[in-house]
């Protein structure tokens, strides 16, 4: 088969910040082609991407868009062209309506008013081409999950004809069946011959969906050729540029005696009447869809919001514990760490060490004048102690937070929790936006909280994880806790069942 | 700038020009100390000047018409004024409002009070805190040593204390301290009570300096004592504060303040001046903090 002509081709295109982050990279985007860009976090792909659709501009190279010269100086002069990108974090006004945020900048309107039944007919048929027809363009973006948010903000980037579309993590928010629905119109799109651009971790996925893959690693192309030729532990080892040993092989249910029973907990619509209990050395997962309350599960165990109803039982023997609050939880040994960790999670302007001993500043300090006073070397010992055992790559335990990649900030979350030596974990989506070599050291680090005899319970959207991960899986669905599988009973097919199961009979009796 | 004031005023470099700014600092140091704090944790306390004026009220009312001896009278109006923070934290923390419409509610009702309790006259104290006011020499007089040791004594608890470390944990990701175990609630309640209690502070060296208590004291004073904090660097977002810097702030305020008295620079002209070097420390802050 004859190559395709490229859309847009870039040639020895670098970027320096401080250091080069991306350096001398040829790569084609081709008409009616998918192409998945794959990589570490900070190996450049995010970078590549930002200069094709005009976010940043690049420091050496040059691009040719249908063979001509194309340098565009902003995102709105990339799009003009027709190179356009949906950003992974959402840029849609949560309070203005799905309409109102399609057509922000060239509302219809007549003499200042706005046509609103115009307005509503344009929203209709951009919502139709990204599939969204059971809402209605009034509704406020606010009361959209994060899924159809992600939709809107993708149909936002189709109203207007498209040469080159970059998808920045798509999928990384999205349910099972909204990944199908977005691949529906992906393949849509390449038959129209727009070139489209997959940045994601998810390899199983970009298996489905790409035609050809590029990997890059430390600001370089490594590979890139057709995806069918590279087997996912292929890419993995690509993009690590070293071997990458699976977290654990699966053995037999190491449960122990009880360490956390959960009792009937509920909170008014999210969660209804949750029971469980997970053994010492156990790893639990919870799976589900987006929304079906799994989330909401960790932060009523863990006091973050208040329970309606419900007990729970924590240690070794099991005692009933009254927990109101995320202080009293801690004090009960429970430790959470949450989906979301740049928001509840860390100090991103703070150091290393300041986010490591967040919680632990009772083992760094001493009394003095009736103030506990910091041991600045001790926190600053406590922090190296954990970036050389947990492998934190950072220029050293004073840099700040939000300067490391998602999965080094994954592993300073992880550090604080594990000084806490708490008896149980909680983890929500733990590996999200982190890279295969950092999402294989945290499997490790799980692996280990329960071979040192926590209970571990992990929420996880990718089940691959949870499968590799857990001795039993939990699967919650609107709100309830439907079943739950052991190691030898669980395929992924039976799993996506129970997780909609309930979905579809809740909507027929509502 | 001091350099400025030297050149275009003979007078400015002077012993005189000194005493009278070690005279004035005192009062907004110690509350622009207070303030460092209100807003390192994300907040705002804009009844400062309110509470100076119902601080100094209380001391003169139980002075004169109660009779109580000085120091009870002090010791009252310190604890009036800590009340009346801790009253506009906890209404804060309790029902989750923001400072900033709390605290301008409680700038209104502690000068309400201060009206009330003095029926709007000044009392006159006599010269009973006057050896607060008294320099030993070149204008350093105990008002100035105490606000400089109460500055002193922010600055470590700020960069050396857990309690330090948790409140600027507090202004960058408040959820973070709550779901690590911490609550914040104690920390914005002892916050406010603090701000609160160093403007009674303030009104005590002010009743040394005038021998008097005058329930209109301190109008205005919340936006000196803001902008110190501010041109110091302080953010007003939350997490990023130094008491060193504030410090530098309030002088730089009160050497404007007493440099243009002397240049002959009009009331007007004086605060046309302020507020662009106000404005000027922060856009110069923005420029810092990008390249950081």
């Amino acid at each position: 088969m004859a190559d395709p002509t490229p859309s847009l081709s870039v040639r020895k295109l670098g970027k320096s910040y401080a250091a080069p982050v991306l350096a001398g990279v040829d790569l084609d985007f081709r008409a009616g082609e998918v192409l998945a860009l794959v990589g570490e976090n900070g190996a450049g792909k995010s970078t590549l991407a930002k200069i094709v659709t005009g976010l940043v501009p690049a420091s050496s190279g040059s691009m040719q868009l249908d063979g001509t010269a194309y340098h565009p100086a902003t995102r709105a002069e990339a799009e003009r062209a027709g190179v356009r990108i949906v950003l992974q974090e959402l840029s849609l006004i949560p309070t203005l309506t799905i309409a109102e945020n399609l057509f922000l900048e060239r509302l219809p309107h007549r003499w200042g008013a706005i046509r609103w039944s115009r307005l509503h007919e344009m929203a209709r048929q951009a919502m139709a081409r990204v599939g969204l027809d059971d809402v209605s363009p009034d509704a406020l973006v606010a009361e959209l999950g994060v899924g159809r948010q992600q939709m809107i903000e993708i149909a936002r980037n189709l109203i207007d004809p498209c040469r080159v579309l970059v998808f920045d993590e798509p999928t990384a928010m999205l349910t099972v069946r909204e990944v199908d629905r977005l691949f529906a119109q992906v393949r849509r799109l390449q038959a129209e011959g727009v070139a489209i651009v997959f940045v994601s971790h998810r390899l199983e996925e970009l298996a489905a969906i790409a035609d050809r893959v590029a990997v890059l690693r430390a600001g370089r192309l490594v590979a890139s050729g057709p995806m069918a030729d590279y087997p996912p532990d292929e890419l993995v080892r690509l993009m690590a540029g070293r071997d990458v040993a699976p977290a654990r092989t699966p053995g037999p249910t190491r449960a122990g005696t009880p360490m956390l029973r959960v009792k009937h907990l509920g909170r008014d619509r999210v969660v209804h009447d949750v029971s469980f209990e997970v053994g010492r050395g156990e790893i639990l997962g919870i799976a589900g869809l987006v929304g079906a309350g799994r989330t909401e599960l960790l932060r009523l165990i863990f006091g973050a919001d208040r329970a309606d109803a419900g007990e729970i039982e924590l240690g070794e023997p099991l005692r009933a514990r009254d927990v109101t609050s995320p202080k009293d939880a801690v004090a009960a040994g429970l430790a959470l760490v949450t989906e979301d960790r740049k928001g509840e999670g860390l100090l991103l302007a703070d150091s290393i060490a300041a986010n490591v001993s967040l919680g632990n500043l009772a083992r760094v300090s001493h009394r003095g004048f009736g103030l506990r006073t910091i041991d600045r070397p001790a926190e600053i010992a406590l922090a190296e102690k954990h970036v050389t055992a947990l492998g934190i790559r950072c220029s050293g335990a004073d840099q700040p937070a939000g300067e490391l990649s998602g999965g080094n900030q994954q592993k300073v979350v992880l550090a604080r929790w594990l000084e806490r030596d708490a008896d149980v974990y909680l983890l929500d989506e733990p590996s999200r936006g982190v890279d295969p070599a950092a999402r294989a050291d945290i499997h490790r680090l799980v692996d280990d909280l329960a071979r040192r005899g926590k209970a571990v319970v992990v929420v996880s959207s990718d089940l691959r994880e949870l499968m590799e991960l857990c001795d039993r899986i939990a699967v919650m669905s609107a709100g309830r806790l439907v079943e739950t599988f052991a190691r030898d009973t669980w395929t992924s097919d039976v799993i996506l069942a129970a997780a909609f199961r309930r979905d579809s009979e809740g909507k027929g009796a509502a | 700038m001091i350099g400025f004031f030297g050149v275009c005023s003979h007078h400015f470099l002077s012993a005189a020009t000194f005493t009278t700014i070690a005279n004035q600092i005192p009062d907004l140091l110690v509350m622009s100390v207070g303030m460092t704090f209100v807003l390192l944790i994300g907040g705002i306390d804009l009844s400062v000047g309110s509470i100076l004026a119902f601080a100094g009220s209380v001391i003169g009312v139980a002075a004169l018409r109660w009779g109580w001896s000085p120091w009870a009278a002090a010791a009252a109006g310190l604890l009036a004024s800590g009340a009346a923070g801790a009253l506009t934290g906890l209404v804060c923390v309790l029902w989750r409002a923001p400072s900033f419409i709390v605290s301008l509610g409680m700038l209104e009702i502690a000068r309400g009070l201060a009206y009330r309790l003095t029926d709007s006259r000044t009392a006159y104290i006599g010269d009973t805190f006057d050896w607060m006011g008294n320099p030993w020499a070149l204008g350093i007089a105990p008002a100035f040593v105490v606000a400089v040791a109460i500055a002193a004594l922010g600055q470590w608890i700020l960069s050396r204390t857990v309690f330090g470390r948790h409140a600027t944990a507090i202004g960058t990701n408040e959820e973070a301290v709550r779901l690590v175990g911490v609550d914040s609630r104690p920390y914005k309640v002892a916050i406010f009570a603090a701000s609160g209690a160093l403007a009674g502070l303030a009104a005590l060296f002010q009743i040394s300096r005038l021998e008097a208590a005058d329930p209109n004291a301190g109008v205005g004073m919340e936006l000196q004592v803001i902008a110190a904090a501010v041109i110091g660097g302080t953010s007003l977002m939350g997490g990023r504060a130094s008491i060193v810097n504030t410090v530098l702030g309030a002088l730089v305020i009160a050497v404007l303040e007493a440099g243009l008295a002397q240049v002959g620079a009009s009331e007007p002209t004086k605060r046309i001046i302020t507020g662009a070097v106000i404005v000027g420390a922060v856009v110069l802050d923005r420029y810092r903090v990008r390249r950081v």
